[in-house]
């Protein structure tokens, strides 16, 4: 048996395991581990500028591939950095594994230099954590940490390393274990027959059906299913932010993202239905609006791996705990017996009268059908997405940041696949946008990569330019440039009577142009309509460029439609600054 | 309504603060507690109190469950159990009148004095937990000069185990 130091166990571990990309920053405490790595291992490492960034690009590594992102930071300054990126990874369920260094063993509890109880302080936001003890259980303890984070409901998982677990001259018998088994932790593999029956009856019976889907379908590789079943019943499809792609943005049955910034015809439908199958989905506040007045006539059945989330805020009839892929395929087989000895199901004339409203509701107040947003001799953000769209075939991976910008492009970038739209759907992470495109730009090398933010988020981590220059990773820079904090301003117009409380930052914003240049990259002005198309197309045409595009939008511009709130139910919705329903 | 949730928990570093962590991060409170080593050095049981309409207590008993370190658990509310709570009380019994009444009180909960001061009495009481709060109700018109009590622990009666 091969004998190997905690370091090189760790280097090696993270080889047989496949990862293909560790995101990092080194410092006193990984400095084994890093030399452990400089010496033998296969697999590429990524210098970034500050560890959130290093957590967000593996996280916009994962999102873009399904596999989990690895991160590697030192104690202390490079773990509590890493927090934010940890958050943002388990509020959205996304698999990342995070190898943080520790003061040596006996200093641990002293206030050592660089100390910080990183097993503590990222607690709440880990689906489970782990402190190397002996070096001894490290190719055991890492084998678990990618099980527990890709199964189930995938999260984030830090192991927290002191520095002597990884000292070059204490060696080991190295065995990368083939499977864990663990007692205390086993999800479902199968959703419940009884239960699936019953969802397909209901389902069946329904004459106002919406299916609405959310990023466990993403994450589940069950799009396919999803679409499959959908279109099989001509039943419309909503998803949410996280789930975008799920189900063909361009298809007639897509009703458009739900919530708080939801499309008019999906916040009225999710209302007025009578069965709802929300799938992979969790009820968040920002797509319930008031949860007493959420969907008054409506019947759900709710499919999700994570019991947690099946009944937390709305009230499942019929709950069905399981992976969603598994539980869709055994729904579908369901529907389809089911249809085969009824062929009326479901309810044709019934259907045909949902059509018709949904239609209507589409005709009145959809965002794509016709020109929702008004013009004038700005820029608008929803014409910037358009024309992204149009530039990039509708085939890009999306990053954002967050806040208006946000919001547009998950409205207007009509996704057609999965894994193509990377945000921070649950923690709203500033910042998480650029790094994030850097993760997926490394894994997709030769697709268009845009970023979407506005000058407000992409200064949160801006520095990861840099590392753009180092790895070569030429991503697009989207800025929808309105010289406001967006998405605060437009509540301090609708809420606060227009006091812009620190939602600006008067004229000291850098030329986004120069510092792209002092950077290596590229940087282009856009200020008019005329040009905008034009411009995008030359910035994807720069395969081989970072290119920052800085455009001027419409500073008064809001996102429309918005829930209304508080006490405000699916229904209740501004549909622009001076038209609610 | 109030339950007594009874877990079986890996005895690793961490776990106890997962739980207790739980509990402050979303808002569930945890009126007692008691955690100690089983038969298995591998295990500890946990067994808590805590107050909450039923669907708060079926979203505790959900995300305790999903505690990577959280091996079993039960709510044994649910069915026929066995609580005990044990309390150390110490009373100021000075003068023949007031240690003749704290220890008829004490006979009359089937408590036991424990230790003996010129001035003091410490009482053991074991029993439910609302046993040991009329106890010291009793006990309201002696000074209580300290109560240290262990937490609810808990079991299923007739077959029925919590085990692996």
């Amino acid at each position: 048996m091969e004998m190997l130091s905690g370091g090189e166990m760790i280097a090696r571990a993270l080889e047989d395991e496949g990862v293909e990309f560790i995101f990092g920053y080194p410092g006193g405490a990984v400095l084994h581990i890093y030399d452990a790595l400089f010496k033998a291992s296969k697999v590429p490492h990524v210098l970034v500028r500050h560890e959130q960034a290093a957590t967000h690009a593996a996280d916009g590594y994962a999102r873009a591939t399904g596999k989990p992102g690895v991160v590697l930071v030192t104690s202390g300054p490079g773990a509590t950095n890493a927090v934010t990126g940890i958050a943002t990874a388990y509020m959205d369920s996304i698999p990342m594994v995070v190898l943080s260094g520790q003061v040596q063993s006996h200093l641990i509890g002293e206030d050592a230099f660089q100390e910080c109880d990183m097993v503590g302080i990222s607690r709440p936001i880990v689906k489970h954590s782990f402190m190397v003890r002996k070096p001894e259980d490290i190719p055991a303890m890492i084998k678990k940490a990618f099980h527990i984070a890709t199964t189930g409901r995938p999260g984030p998982v830090v192991i927290d390393i002191p520095k002597d677990a990884t000292r070059p001259d204490a060696k080991f018998e190295y065995h990368y274990p083939e499977a864990v088994k663990m007692r205390s932790y086993s999800p479902a593999q199968r959703g419940h027959t009884g239960q699936i029956k019953k969802a397909a009856r209901m389902l069946l019976s329904a004459k106002r059906p919406v299916i609405y889907s959310g990023g466990g379908v993403v994450q589940g590789e069950a799009s396919g299913l999803l679409t499959e079943l959908a279109q099989s019943l001509n039943y419309p499809v909503t998803n949410t932010l996280m789930g975008l792609g799920a189900y063909p943005g361009t298809d007639r049955q897509f009703l458009g993202m739900l919530g708080m910034h939801g499309l008019y015809e999906a916040n009225m439908a999710m209302h007025n239905a009578d069965v709802i199958l929300a799938v992979g989905a969790r009820f968040d506040d920002r797509v319930t609006n008031t949860v007493s007045k959420f969907c008054p006539g409506a019947k759900v059945i709710h499919i999700d791996i994570d019991p947690t989330s099946i009944s937390k805020t709305v009230q499942a009839d019929i709950p069905i705990v399981g992976p969603v892929h598994s539980v869709l395929s055994d729904l579908m087989e369901q529907v389809s017996q089911m249809r085969k000895k009824d062929a009326d199901l479901p309810d044709q004339p019934a259907l045909e009268r949902w059509w018709q409203q949904i239609d209507e509701w589409r005709g009145k107040h959809g965002l794509w059908t016709g020109r929702r947003y008004g013009e004038n001799e700005h820029i608008k953000p929803q014409q910037v997405i358009e024309s992204l769209y149009r530039a990039t075939g509708g085939n890009a991976f999306v990053t954002s940041d967050v806040g208006q910008h946000q919001m547009f492009a998950a409205q207007y970038y009509r996704f057609n696949h999965p894994r193509r739209w990377i945000n921070s759907g649950g923690l709203g992470t500033m910042g998480f946008g650029l790094p994030a495109a850097m993760g997926v730009k490394l894994a997709f090398p030769d697709a268009d990569v845009a970023c979407v933010t506005g000058e407000g988020s992409i200064q949160m981590n801006i520095q990861e330019l840099s590392t753009c220059t180092q790895y070569n990773t030429p991503v697009k820079i989207i800025n929808l440039r309105n010289n406001y904090l967006g998405m605060v301003k437009q509540w301090q117009d609708m809420q606060y009577e227009g006091r812009y409380a620190m939602s600006t930052y008067e004229d000291s914003l850098p030329d986004f142009v120069k510092l792209m240049e002092a950077y290596g990259h590229v940087g282009m002005q856009v200020r008019s309509l005329d040009e905008l198309d034009a411009k995008m197309e030359e910035a994807f045409a720069m395969k081989d460029k970072v290119v920052f595009l800085d455009i001027f939008i419409d500073p008064m511009e809001h996102v429309y439609p918005m829930h209304v709130a508080p006490n405000g139910s699916m229904k209740d919705m501004w549909l622009s600054k001076n038209e609610r329903t | 309504m109030r339950r007594i949730i009874s877990i079986l928990l890996e005895n690793e570093p961490g776990a106890l603060s997962r739980v207790v962590g739980l509990f402050s991060q979303r808002g569930y409170n945890i009126e007692t507690l008691n955690v100690a080593p089983t038969e298995d050095a591998t295990l500890s049981r946990l067994t808590l109190t805590t107050v909450g309409d039923d669907k708060t207590i079926e979203q505790i008993t959900k995300q305790l469950n999903k505690l990577v370190d959280v091996v079993k658990l039960v709510d044994l509310t649910e069915g026929a159990h066995i609580e005990r709570d044990m309390m150390l009380i110490k009373v100021r019994a000075s003068g023949g009148a007031q240690r003749d009444e704290v220890k008829r009180t004490t006979d009359i909960f089937r408590g036991q004095i424990v230790d003996v001061g010129p001035n003091v009495y410490t009482i053991q009481l074991t029993g439910t937990g609302e046993k040991l709060d009329s106890f010291v109700a009793a006990m309201a018109e002696a000074e209580i000069l300290e109560v240290v009590r262990s937490g609810v622990a808990g079991i299923s009666r007739g077959e029925k185990v919590l085990r692996l």
